[in-house]
């Protein structure tokens, strides 16, 4: 089941690639939006059909595949990936659609893109320690040449910078990865790359991998490798370049996905693998037991006062983006279960509604041709849907009750005032900074005069609508029943070495 | 074994002689025609050759009253040299650099230098192993000046000689010394006599050091490592680019085999007292990082594979720097990944200079609209170069590096993979060229099926290794099997 929602989207690129002749760009287009629904239909299957009660993974497929490093095709979903392996598929399509406009390379285009969705969907399944690492990687050759293709003006250096910053995060990774799997036995006792299995073992008191020492420095490793992804300050000047240079699907993919992708990595590997290490960095004694906390807060609070002096409207998301990700490492750094679901819910809703954000942002960009925010005004005369929806959006991101963005920020944030009260309480200022810049956006793009630039501006059009409307739905229904997701991941939840 | 008794033996190299003679007097009698005949000569001479030293196997012998050694780690090296040779051939008869007039003794020499790096993978005895370096060398420094009327060419011959004549002086030297101490040649010899001396206090370590260092020196040459890689960016950008692959995978392999010969089974007994393997992972961490440094600003692309050449012969010398057999086998494993991955990629810059008459990053641009299989292949070569899965050149990275973390040697990890970082940026220069640059020239470019057959064969394992890499450690386990004892 697994291996079909990760590897379709595989066969659909070599589908895309030889199957179909260059001139054919309509064609190309909605075979891959068609390829992308399977994984999506398998998504709902899964919503419904997981067991929310169990305990541990499900839907395993567990068989060998290196013999020499006892490395295993191992993949599986539990209360943690499942939500993120939904937002992946629901998003796949979505990004499809986001991208009918393209018009140069249209096939090499959805190919690769059908090869990020692999690499994305893989990932959040693998529970085998080399193949999340190979999945991990995977997905950076399609994203190099995304942004690097396909990107705006600065396309060239962006794209660099992203595949630097990550590989040199991810080469730290590989170092810790394989000292974990060095010590998970010894050359009489078999070694493993197995996820579950390495939790179990570092958990069991005497045994190599239950060392502080050893877990500190494999918590380092794993964690500078997962921060450039979150990104986590001071590893996230890649993130403003690759957002405004990437075309708006990607866009979406990056804050939707890849973001999650080193919250994810933090959760699985750091929180549940290393629990020793992370008691080193979050148990709240000086420097260094405040650090995790320290961070988010940096995160929150630097991430939104940087989007509130932006003029870029997609620098401003990006931005934002780096702000709400702070949500989720304070979360995690509480160590409890009211912040450990805040944080989790806060990926997925984070998912959803920068997902929204940046189609937004390509939607206006595509009329206008720039995203200057001084230069619009008063387009919600012109635009009423679009207003209502960029409205609906901005208030689910600057945390409104009764929407998605709330709930999770206020678990996050409740969990993390039982442990840091200071830095919780000084973090709440990124929300006003939040409600501040997005309030302050809405004000200059869409109220006051019109700008006679924009007297023949259209209105978004269907396709647009149908990118967001599934988006938009889900923000409200999470905010007014956020345990439609929660119950998704409780019991996982319960399960990581909380500590109240 | 006795000489007459070793003959048999020995028929894979004999085979090799016999055809480069046949190649020269087949030159000598159809010197106008200037076909590929002594090129197809040479391939069958060679698969002969390979096809005898699978029927005789690889059973352990010892062969020449000791000179040389016939077991499964020779024959592996045999393989992989010969593989080389044969694309080098393929990759000769398809560059347009080359003068048609003198390719019959172009591929005489080929096999000649064949025939030194099988000595150097099989001998056990440091006359042999000198005289088989010698082999290889003289008949290299005539291969990198084949171009005639390139400057560049004699040049790059010229260094080469000058690099060459005063490592192997030194590494005599350093042999000298060997034999003055131990009283013998015979490196299995040697390593037991060494072990003896040292647990008898009977020994100078400052001089066993010394001549072992003095060794190293001509080890050093033939996989270019620092600080005796000098030669080699010069060399490699001057010399005919089939040559350049040639020197920069066959070469570095046989040096490689010569280097574990040496110090795995002759001064490894040496160990006890003498802290060399700090000496040998300071000289993988500068080796890579000066030739990820260098590769930085070449805008030249073959000069570019050069340095980079240099940085994977750190990466490799990684491998060997506690002589576990982990290390080993990752020496090996990566070896045949490197072939690979690396001789695509020189074919690709063959190609490229036929059709676009460049060998500068600028000839590549706009390469994925003008030849778009050509540019893809080429980037999946680069990025199994730097090392990302799921390609091959991760696997081979994987590999040494478990073997370096298991020694705990953390430190040159690090650098390792920093480097790899590094090694990342001059690499995509070339697949930012191709894929997101474009070029004034849109015209597309043909190349002939056989060319795009013989891309296949390199472009297919490098994918392949990368997913399931399982008998690639088997291989190279079965290949170092007698040799770890």
């Amino acid at each position: 089941m697994l291996s079909l929602m990760i590897f379709i989207p595989l066969l659909g690129m070599l589908v895309v690639l030889f199957a179909i002749r260059r001139e054919q760009e309509e064609l190309a287009k909605r075979v891959t939006f068609i390829i992308t629904l399977i994984p999506l239909l398998i998504a709902v299957f899964l919503f419904i059909d997981y067991d929310r009660s169990a305990s541990g993974h499900q839907y395993e497929e567990d068989m060998m595949w290196i013999e020499a490093f006892n490395i295993r095709y191992h993949v599986g979903i539990d209360g943690l990936s499942v939500t993120l392996v939904l937002l992946t598929a629901l998003l796949g399509p979505i990004c499809v659609l986001a991208s009918w406009k393209i018009d140069k390379g249209i096939k090499a285009y959805l190919a690769l893109f059908l090869l990020l969705e692999t690499g994305m969907i893989g990932f959040f399944c693998a529970l085998d320690m080399f193949l999340f690492y190979v999945f991990f990687e995977l997905t950076l050759l399609p994203m190099y040449f995304l942004i690097g293709i396909w990107g705006g003006e600065r396309r060239e250096y962006a794209a660099i910078k992203f595949f630097l910053y990550t590989l040199f995060g991810s080469v730290l990774m590989l170092i810790a990865m394989i000292a974990v799997y060095l010590k998970s036995g010894t050359d009489d006792v078999a070694r493993t790359f197995d996820i579950p299995t390495l939790i179990n073992l570092a958990k069991t008191p005497g045994h190599a991998l239950a060392d502080p020492t050893f877990q500190i420095w494999a918590f380092l490793g794993f964690f500078i490798g997962f921060a450039v992804k979150v990104p986590i300050f001071p590893f996230h000047t890649w993130l403003p370049d690759a957002h405004v240079e990437a075309p708006t699907a990607i866009s979406v993919i990056l804050a939707g996905i890849l973001l999650k992708m080193g919250t994810y990595g933090l959760v699985r590997v750091n929180f549940a693998m290393l629990p020793e290490g992370m008691d080193f960095f979050c148990n709240g004694k000086g420097t260094w037991g405040n650090s995790l906390a320290i961070l988010g807060f940096i995160n929150i609070v630097y991430g939104s006062l940087c989007a509130l002096a932006q003029t870029d409207f997609k620098k401003l998301v990006a931005y934002s983006s780096i702000g709400h990700m702070g949500f989720v490492l304070i979360g995690l750094a509480a160590r409890n279960e009211s912040g450990l679901t805040g944080a989790i819910l806060q990926m997925f809703n984070h998912g959803v509604i920068s997902a929204m954000l940046f189609l937004l942002v390509g939607v206006v960009y595509d009329r206008a041709h720039h995203r200057e925010i001084n230069g619009f005004g008063g387009l919600g005369s012109k635009m009423p849907i679009y207003t209502g929806i960029t409205t609906l959006a901005f208030m689910a991101s600057l945390g409104l009750p009764g929407l998605s963005g709330f709930v999770g920020e206020a678990l996050s944030l409740l969990g993390a005032y039982s442990k840091f009260k200071v830095l919780t309480i000084l973090s709440t200022a990124g929300i006003v900074v939040g409600a501040a810049y997005f309030l302050w956006t809405l004000q200059r793009v869409f109220l006051g005069e019109l700008n006679p630039k924009y007297e023949a501006i259209t209105e978004i059009n269907g396709r647009e609508i149908a990118t967001l409307v599934p988006l938009g739905i889900l923000t409200i229904v999470l905010g007014i029943w956020p345990s439609i997701a929660i119950d998704m991941f409780r019991e996982a939840v319960s399960l990581l070495p909380l500590v109240q | 074994m006795t000489n007459i008794a070793s003959i048999p033996y020995f028929i894979p190299e004999i085979v090799l002689v016999v055809f480069a003679v046949v190649i020269i007097l087949y030159d000598l009698g159809s010197k106008k025609t200037g076909g590929n005949g002594a090129a197809y000569l040479g391939l069958v001479g060679l698969v002969i050759a390979v096809i005898t030293a699978l029927v005789i196997g690889s059973e352990d012998r010892s062969l020449f009253l000791g000179m040389v050694r016939l077991d499964s780690f020779a024959m592996f090296f045999k393989i992989i040299i010969s593989v080389a040779t044969a694309a080098t051939i393929l990759f000769s008869v398809r560059s347009s650099e080359l003068d048609p007039e003198t390719k019959g003794e172009y591929y005489a020499l080929l096999l000649a230098v064949t025939l030194g790096m099988y000595l150097m993978a099989s001998s056990t005895h440091l006359l042999m192993i000198y005289l088989s370096l010698e082999t290889v060398s003289l008949t290299s420094y005539i291969l990198a000046g084949f171009l005639t009327h390139s400057p560049r060419s004699s040049e790059a011959a010229f260094k080469y000689i000058t690099f060459g004549a005063i490592s192997s002086g030194t590494m005599l030297f350093g042999i000298s010394l060997l034999f003055g101490m131990t009283g013998t040649g015979d490196i299995m010899l040697i390593s037991s006599k060494l072990g003896e001396m040292f647990s008898q206090g009977d020994v100078y370590p400052l001089a066993v050091l010394l001549s072992i260092t003095f060794i190293l020196a001509g080890v050093g040459y033939k996989i270019a490592s620092v600080p005796f890689h000098m030669w080699s960016p010069d060399v490699y950008e001057g010399a005919p680019i089939p040559i350049t692959a040639f020197l920069s995978v066959a070469s570095k392999a046989a040096g490689f085999a010569l280097f574990i010969r040496l110090f795995y089974s002759g001064f490894k007994s040496a160990d006890a007292s003498i802290d060399w393997s700090m000496m040998l992972a300071v000289v993988s961490a500068l080796t890579m990082t000066v030739g990820n440094l260098a590769a930085l600003p070449q805008q030249n692309v073959k000069r570019l594979l050069a340095y980079s050449s240099i940085s994977h012969g750190g990466f490799l010398l990684m491998g060997g720097v506690l002589l576990t057999s982990e290390g080993l086998q990752a020496i090996l494993i990566y070896l045949i990944i490197y072939l690979f991955m690396n001789l695509g990629a020189f074919f690709v810059v063959i190609l490229i200079a036929n059709e676009v008459g460049s060998e500068t990053i600028d000839g590549y641009r706009g390469l994925v609209s003008r030849a778009p299989l050509i540019a893809v292949s080429m980037a999946i070569f680069l990025f199994s170069l730097t090392g990302l899965p799921p390609l091959a050149g991760f696997a081979g990275k994987w590999i040494l590096f478990a073997a370096v973390i298991k020694e705990k040697l953390y430190w040159l990890a690090v650098i390792g993979l920093l480097n790899s970082v590094v090694a990342l940026y001059y690499y995509v220069r070339i697949v930012k060229a191709m894929f997101l640059e474009s070029s004034d020239d849109t015209e597309s470019l043909s190349f002939s099926p056989g060319s795009l057959v013989l891309l296949l064969i390199f472009v297919v394992p490098t994918l392949l290794l990368g997913i399931y890499w399982n008998p690639l450690y088997e291989l190279s386990r079965a290949s170092l099997g007698k040799l770890m004892g």
